[in-house]
């Protein structure tokens, strides 16, 4: 049999209801371990260090304490009873059962249960874009009126291994709901996937393994540039018409290149990038960085925002601000508080809170 | 670790959801069913706010079961702005910062586990707001 | 008290305090029935009353009751156990007297045995923190001490006391205590050995905290007119049981034993008498504030002052109100369940003037009161001479 060789439509995935962002939520833990840290104990070159500093979750935090509370900083943001929110999808890799889901938890803290869908995504650190993309099309199909997606980890990082600098926690939560009672409306998406082996974690391995300089072209950029393209073309916008762009950040190096490459300057990015303060947050990296772009952006303002994943694969979004988010901004904590809420701890401390200690 | 028994506790643990006391007004946390102040019914569930003060405080170094790997933490009696007093973990803070009578609100975490292959049970513990 | 039936303490015994690796529950009850029988000159009780509170946990024991007559060569005969907690032992008696005075039987063995160091660790810890409130309290990491510190803190702040200012209590149970065969701590401790204390559950140190640990006691009462020792009869003049929330987060006043306090006025009601007239009390003085708060419950000292008694020596052998007479819980050792009887058995010994080195002089009336579940259960029994 031959190969259909045609092109693809390179259409914006747009759903028929239109639908927007209606609330959302970051989290970011309070502990801070330094990057000189990490190169003092492996003995790296602590002027190259890829962050300052990473956030730490604390002992009793995991990816679902973690979802509790962006998504009641969602909540306290949206005008919406839990009860009428029709799937909580919490898309992380660091998920505290192999089986059971995060989601339930957190559905039920929220209030959300019985009548709701639940479910856990994984793709590595653009688990939760996804499940921003399933909640679009959920509501925008008109299955239900609200979806919850969450993007949140808790990184793991092999003692001595690149990561360790960078494995973060935090991330942000985002309930969906229809354009006209959002903050900011969902233009387009789009997805770019391909089998590209860069980075993973085995089923029952603790820490993830990568294939070092193959993460950075083939994987990290090559996905990011040509989702982000392909969207903007499909739209038929041009890197210009963004007050800001949000791109997957594990370092603070990666995200400034592929903004370069694809054009867009050091202010347009300089709001959402957070690395170099907390890290690389995984499966929250790039939303968090959206919760700080809306935590400031103004009504009309065009936000591009591109995840990536390992494994691998990008999505990317358009959103344009509306009236209502000047409204929500400071009825929760903002993701600046969060940063600044900060408790350095030393590597000690951190590897007793990360479980890095084998007491059995 | 006792499945069941936490099972039926998650709606208080997570979210501090309680009692009011439709007779009286009394608000009720943990709840109990009936009302301790004028013993009429009070089954009617009531969500708490979170914020609350410290009563008094302590940091333990002698755990019990399922909270080994936390120790030192330091629990404390918490008023609730609605009333109740409430026994909790405070989490986010080191013991040379809490003092008598300090503003805190509840966040759901991690209060203990069956090691690492049993149950995680999530509760109620208090920490200075994240914003004053 | 209620009713007409006079009850005697005609027979006590009591195990040396501590870690009886070597020593089963039941060896240790038998020790302590054995040493009450002989002085009661009893052949055979009508029926036993076991305290104890900790055999289901630890021992994972039920029905010591059973276990204890079978043992102690009483098959057959009635026998219970009584839980409450930390109160275990008083409660035991409290049924024992409920018994006699319900006119089904004569004479009670009353026994308190407590076996502690059938697990080590967390597993003890755990099982202790179960005399609280287990889904709100103990589900929170609040183990006894815990709690203990939560009240000691929030007494220290409302009733400015000074740093240290409770270490009166514990000065004065080792100093008493090292007179005592049978106690667990004979050491002296001094107020600079009490500052340094390492912390349980801070601000509660290892010198506020009595030891847990293992021991029996046992008592025979008879509603037949015995004598203890020659020309002394010792008489229960109250026997009361109140309870209060098991929560502190539940208590109307977190700084007063609301249930020691009634109890307490119960008992001076029973007995036709006030606080006035107690020559000596045991009290729960698991920890200093307890020591401090049952004080102020049983009327010794104005709410909030309880803790200058210990600073100004009245609780002393030669004070105002001798307490913690034979170490107390805190230096005598605190076995649980068995504790209730120990103070019976030590107030019993001040009444009859047998307490040698630890004697107080001229004793009539003597109160014994003891807490389950940090103050949820409030036992008081007053004793007297006859004769």
């Amino acid at each position: 049999m031959t190969i259909d060789n045609r092109e693809p439509d390179l259409q914006a995935m747009k759903p028929d209801i239109p639908v927007g962002i209606v609330g959302y939520g970051a989290y970011i833990p309070r502990y801070r371990l330094p990057a000189e840290d990490i190169a003092k104990l492996w003995v790296g070159p602590s002027n190259r260090v890829p962050v300052t500093e990473k956030s730490v979750a604390g002992i009793d935090e995991d990816v679902v304490t973690m979802s509790i509370e962006a998504a009641r900083n969602v909540l306290a943001r949206a005008d919406v009873n839990p009860i009428d929110i029709g799937a909580v999808w919490v898309g992380s890799e660091s998920h505290p059962y192999a089986v059971k889901p995060t989601s339930t938890i957190v559905a039920e803290a929220i209030g959300a249960v019985p009548n709701t869908q639940a479910a856990d995504w994984q793709f590595a650190c653009k688990a939760g874009t996804e499940a921003i993309q399933a909640s679009t099309g959920f509501v925008g199909s008109g299955m239900t009126k609200y979806a919850l997606a969450i993007g949140m980890d808790t990184a793991q990082g092999r003692p001595g291994d690149a990561l360790e600098y960078t494995a973060g926690a935090g991330g942000a939560a985002f309930l969906l709901g229809t354009a006209e009672e959002s903050v900011a409306t969902i233009e387009g998406s789009f997805s770019f996937v391909t089998d590209t082996p860069d980075f993973w974690r085995r089923q029952n391995a603790k820490y993830p393994q990568h294939s070092k300089r193959f993460t950075g072209e083939p994987a990290y950029f090559k996905h990011i540039a040509e989702c982000a393209e392909q969207l903007m073309h499909a739209l038929g916008t041009k890197p210009t018409d963004y007050a800001y762009a949000i791109f997957h950040q594990p370092n603070s190096k990666f995200p400034q290149q592929v903004a370069k490459v694809l054009g867009f300057t050091t202010e347009q990015i300089a709001t959402g990038l957070l690395a170099a303060d907390v890290g690389n947050v995984y499966a929250g990296s790039a939303l968090l960085g959206l919760t700080a772009v809306l935590d400031v952006a103004q009504t009309g303002d065009r936000i591009l925002l591109v995840s990536f994943g390992s494994g691998a694969g990008s999505d990317a979004f358009d959103l344009s601000v509306n009236d209502r988010l000047s409204l929500c901004q400071t009825l929760a904590p903002t993701t600046k508080d969060y940063i600044e809420r900060r408790t350095v701890i030393d590597y000690a401390t951190y590897a007793r809170y990360r479980g890095k200690l084998a007491l059995i | 670790m006792q499945v069941p028994r936490n099972w039926r506790l998650q709606k208080q643990r997570y979210s501090l959801i309680g009692e009011v006391c439709e007779h009286c007004g009394v608000k009720l946390f943990p709840p109990r069913d009936v009302c301790p102040e004028c013993s009429h019914g009070a089954q009617t569930l009531y969500q708490f706010t979170g914020m609350g003060n410290i009563h008094s405080f302590s940091q333990v170094f002698d755990p019990p079961n399922g909270h080994i790997e936390n120790t030192p933490f330091i629990v404390a009696l918490i008023q609730l702005e609605e009333g109740p007093m409430v026994t909790a973990q405070l989490t986010d803070i080191d013991i040379e910062h809490v003092e008598i009578g300090m503003e805190v609100e509840m966040v759901t975490r991690k209060m203990s586990d069956d090691g690492t292959e049993g149950m995680i049970i999530y509760g109620y513990k208090f920490r200075p707001p994240i914003v004053d | 008290m209620t009713g007409s039936t006079n009850i005697y303490v005609s027979g006590t015994g009591c195990t040396k305090v501590g870690e009886h690796w070597g020593t089963s529950l039941r060896h240790l009850a038998w020790e302590a029935v054995n040493l009450a029988l002989l002085s009661s000159n009893t052949k055979k009780p009508d029926a036993i009353f076991v305290g104890n509170m900790l055999s289901s946990s630890l021992s994972q024991q039920l029905n010591v009751g059973a276990l204890v007559a079978d043992f102690c060569g009483f098959r057959g005969t009635e026998a219970i156990t009584v839980e409450a907690a930390g109160a275990s032992g008083a409660a035991a008696l409290r049924q024992a007297i409920l018994a006699i005075r319900s006119g089904e039987i004569n004479t009670a063995l009353v026994v308190g045995v407590e076996k502690m160091t059938d697990a080590v660790g967390p597993d003890v810890t755990t099982a202790i923190a179960g005399g609280a409130d287990s889904d709100w309290e103990l589900a929170h990491g609040l183990t006894a001490p815990a709690i203990a510190a939560l009240i000691m803190r929030r007494y220290m702040y409302e009733h400015s006391v000074p740093t240290d200012g409770l270490s009166g209590f514990s000065v004065n149970a080792h100093k008493n205590a090292s007179t005592n065969s049978y106690a667990m701590f004979r050491n002296l401790i001094s107020n600079e050995q009490y500052s340094r204390g390492a912390m349980v559950s801070s601000p509660v140190n290892v010198f506020d905290s009595a030891p847990d640990a293992d021991g029996a006691a046992a008592l025979v009462i008879t509603s037949s007119d015995r004598e203890l020792v020659e020309g002394r009869s010792i008489q229960i003049a109250a026997s009361n049981l109140t309870t209060d929330s098991l929560a502190i987060h539940d208590r109307e006043d977190l700084l007063t034993f609301s249930a020691a306090q009634t109890s307490a006025r119960y008992a001076y009601d029973q007995a036709g008498i006030d606080a006035n007239d107690i020559d000596v009390a045991e009290i729960y003085d698991r920890f200093g504030v307890y020591a401090a708060m049952s004080l102020e419950a049983c009327g010794f000292a104005d709410w909030g002052s309880g803790w200058e008694m210990a600073q100004n020596g009245s609780v002393g052998l030669q004070g105002s109100l001798p307490i913690s007479t034979f170490g107390g819980l805190k230096a005598r050792g605190n076995p649980g369940g068995a504790t209730g009887v120990y103070q019976i058995v030590e107030i019993a010994q001040q009444l009859a003037g047998t307490a040698k080195d630890n004697q107080v002089s001229d004793v009539k009336w003597a109160l014994a009161q003891c807490l389950g579940s940090n103050g949820g259960t409030a036992v008081t029994h007053i004793l007297n001479v006859v004769g």
